[in-house]
């Protein structure tokens, strides 16, 4: 079927939403990878067969969703049209949800999400406080649809700003609504996205290229997955409307290979829109031409560096070169380029849809719309969040994620990925933005926030950091190659107890030698999180290099594991999980460890379910 | 090899800024990239093999060698990371005997470990065989050894049973 207009689009659409039963029930299961890791294809398997069984395979819908957010509570399942959302579902759950919930309108208590203060149980998914805080403009949809499914995004009004694009704006007008809009990179620039087209629009050289970034490297981030995986269509549409403002009938999204499910969605997404006019020639009888490519990553974290990506797309080793020629003027092929991310190219199709003005309303003044976050590592709601930008830090840790899980304290939040710092507790009240965030010697980056509690050492989150730039590092530049190295050595030196005292000096230094000397980015930007951790938890870089200690009971060369005999049971669980016959003990008798065969493998920690191991 | 080459080569046609995916098509195949395979291709698609050494070995998806019969990978992010990964890491190159990045000398494992795979929600995570294990734990690791042995045996057995 091709769509040939406009007005044929929003035919498709009327037809679309007059078939549609909003009472009919629905069972939307979150099939993205995360929740699939978790079981949610054996969900709908079962959920399949049981309809079957009862004969009801018509009368109720099985809707497979992308990433809902809350990733805590996987694999999740939303009955419609009541809206109830059950939480860690398993197999043996599905006779019951449909026994009783779909068709008798009853609710399992059990498998709702309870509040962990108050204990109440909260049924629709909107309530819950993980989702009421949000703004969740482009992830909202991804529970709602089915990402394989080209007429669900067209129903939610996918497209429309396509048709609205190619019948009645200008190119230069769709640019002048994106640079009115005040929409800025998500991918860790924040480089305002409309002069950026609008340069490469007036750049010289044909062709002209649109490519999407969705080589999501940044360690603890995976916000642009989730699109891809739940929303493929709002990238794509994103796109072609960048095409068309710049002037580009070519593109690429250069799509990490490590996302196996982003591409298979991805690539049915691009094909379905083919089929229907939607992308290739003469999109909805416009004259306008526009097709994409998927060009899968190697696997190099580099390569989400602009130059490097289009080194690798041309078939090279990902390697950057220099800036002073802008990619705007001279990018992939030497042509003229325009690159966004991921997260980017989606809010394209919104603003169009919704006009400047009202986009302009959200956010801080120099920080429009809503950011996704990936809410991760010490935190009780692990998660996807989406929150309109000038929010505060604490707000997203606390309200929304929760808090620290097992009563423990925070410590630090960890943004912007190997590029960022750490940020300590004294500056949860700041606003979260891009300019805030570089204020205090982080940066947003793409978006992940690791939270860090009291048992997370930073020197050797400093040291983590710097080991995955080393490898990373593509080679070519002797400070960034070289410099890093010879920072992580001292940070090994700092944790295995051997520090000097004028370690510190050394690595602030080197550090600014390197931003200083670095060719890209990569390299630019590598020394934030020793420096960041520096500046604000120097102490505890004393405390490794002083008194030979790590406060948070870290690193192993500074560490001792003993058995507290108060509180061992002598159930012989941890004798038995050792692997080199450090723990003695008889049974129902307070354990030991031998300090001279211990290897400090935590094996013991982890199966104590008396807290019994104790390490000081 | 010549013929599957070929096909794969068809998909994408001998244009040089498809090398990476081609690449990528071939290690599906063989699972690695053999030397005869890259030789070949050299020839077939006019790149100079010198050329395709310098991508094959800057990415890191990329192996010269062949692999295990069981591929383990531990995510490494940052999320795994402050959740304990580093001594799972440690807990696996005791047991196999082998660094990250490394086959056993058997043929039986292959172990490395990769930068983020994007689910840090249910970190760590440990891909066996491509099947993803979340909230990894070393007893929980060194049950999915066990089962992987199991399923070695049972193979195995099967195999000499047929024969």
């Amino acid at each position: 079927m091709k769509i040939r207009n406009p007005k044929e689009l929003e035919k498709l659409r009327n037809k679309l939403l007059a078939n549609k039963d909003p009472q009919k029930p629905c069972i939307n299961i979150c099939a993205s990878s995360g929740c699939v890791a978790l079981g949610s294809n054996r969900l709908i398997n079962a959920l399949a067969k049981e309809l079957k069984e009862r004969g009801l395979e018509n009368d109720i819908d099985i809707k497979e969703t992308g990433c809902h957010g809350f990733c805590e509570g996987g694999p999740l399942l939303i009955v419609y049209p009541e809206e109830i959302c059950y939480l860690r579902v398993s197999e043996k759950d599905i006779p019951n949800i449909v026994a009783k919930t779909v068709l008798n309108h009853e609710i399992i208590e059990r498998l709702l999400y309870k509040d962990p203060v108050t204990g109440k149980t909260i049924a629709k998914q909107s309530e819950i406080p993980f989702f009421k805080k949000q703004e969740r403009l482009i992830i909202g949809n991804n529970a709602r649809i089915d990402p394989s499914s080209l007429e669900d995004y067209i129903s939610t009004g996918g497209y429309s700003a396509l048709a609205k694009v190619l019948s009645q704006m200008s190119p230069e007008e769709v640019i002048g609504e994106i640079k009115l809009s005040g929409l800025r990179g998500r991918g860790g620039g924040g480089f305002p996205t409309g002069v950026k087209w609008a340069s490469t629009r007036n750049a010289e050289g044909e062709p002209k290229y649109v490519i999407c970034n969705a080589d999501e490297g940044d360690p603890g981030a995976y916000m642009d997955r989730s699109v891809l995986e739940g929303n493929p269509h709002s990238v794509l549409e994103g796109m072609i409307i960048g095409a068309y403002a710049i002037g580009s009938n070519a593109g690429y999204i250069y799509l990490r290979d490590e996302y196996p499910l982003a591409v298979t969605r991805f690539t049915l997404a691009i094909e379905k829109a083919r089929e229907t006019g939607l992308l290739g020639k003469n999109i909805l009888g416009s004259g306008f031409s526009f097709d994409v490519t998927i060009s899968r990553g190697g696997g190099a974290f580099v390569c989400g560096e602009s130059s490097a990506l289009f080194a690798s797309i041309e078939g090279r080793s990902g390697e950057p070169r220099a800036k002073y020629v802008h990619a705007t003027d001279k990018g992939l092929f030497d042509k003229p380029t325009n690159l966004n991310n991921v997260e980017t190219w989606a809010n394209v199709p919104l603003i169009i849809n919704k006009e400047a003005e009202w986009y302009q309303t959200i956010g801080t003044k120099k920080s429009k719309g809503t950011k996704i976050f990936s809410l991760v590592g010490k935190i009780n709601n692990t998660g996807l969040v989406e929150v309109p930008m000038g929010i505060s830090l604490r707000e997203i840790i606390f309200d929304i994620g929760g808090g620290i899980p097992k009563g423990r304290k925070f410590k630090a939040v960890q943004t912007g990925g190997p590029s960022g710092g750490c940020i300590p507790e004294q500056f949860l009240d700041i606003p979260v933005d891009f300019d805030e965030l570089v204020k205090l010697g982080s940066m947003m980056g793409s978006g992940g926030m690791i939270i860090m509690d009291d048992q997370t050492c930073m020197v050797d989150v400093a040291r983590y950091f710097l080991t995955f730039l080393e490898e990373e590092s593509c080679g070519k530049c002797t400070p960034c190659r070289e410099g890093i190295l010879q920072m992580r050595e001292i940070l090994d030196r700092i944790t295995q107890g051997l520090g000097q005292e004028d370690d510190i000096e050394t690595l602030e230094q080197m550090g600014q030698a390197i931003i200083d000397g670095s060719l890209c980015a990569l390299g630019g930007s590598a020394p934030n999180p020793v420096l960041s951790t520096i500046r604000y938890f120097r102490e505890e870089y004393m405390a490794h290099i002083r008194d030979h200690k790590c406060p948070a009971g870290n690193c192993k060369a500074l560490i001792s594991y003993s058995i507290n005999q108060a509180a061992c049971t002598g159930c012989g669980a941890c004798l038995k999980a050792c692997g080199t016959n450090a723990i003695t003990g008889e049974k129902k008798k307070p354990h030991t460890i031998d300090p001279e065969k211990c290897i400090k493998c935590g094996a013991c920690v982890e199966t104590c379910k008396f807290n019994a191991v104790e390490v000081s | 090899m010549k013929k599957k080459l070929k096909e794969i080569i068809k998909k994408y046609g001998s244009n040089r800024s498809f090398l990476v995916p081609i690449l990528q098509d071939i290690q599906r195949e063989y699972d690695y990239l053999p030397r005869e395979a890259l030789n070949a291709l050299s020839q077939l698609i006019d790149i100079p093999i010198s050329h395709i050494y310098t991508v094959a070995t800057f990415y890191k998806a990329f192996s010269l060698s062949p692999r295990g019969r069981h591929q383990l990978s531990l995510c490494m992010g940052t999320a795994c990371h402050v959740r304990k990964a580093p001594q799972i890491r440690d807990h696996l190159v005791r047991k196999l005997q082998i660094e990250p990045g490394e086959t056993t000398p058997d043929l039986e494992y292959s172990f490395n470990t990769v930068n983020c795979l994007g689910v840090c929600a249910l970190g760590p995570i440990l891909v066996a065989d491509g099947e993803y294990h979340g909230q990894m734990t070393i007893t929980k690791a060194d049950k999915i050894l066990k089962e992987l042995e199991k399923k070695e045996r049972t193979t195995k057995k099967v195999a000499a049973d047929e024969n």
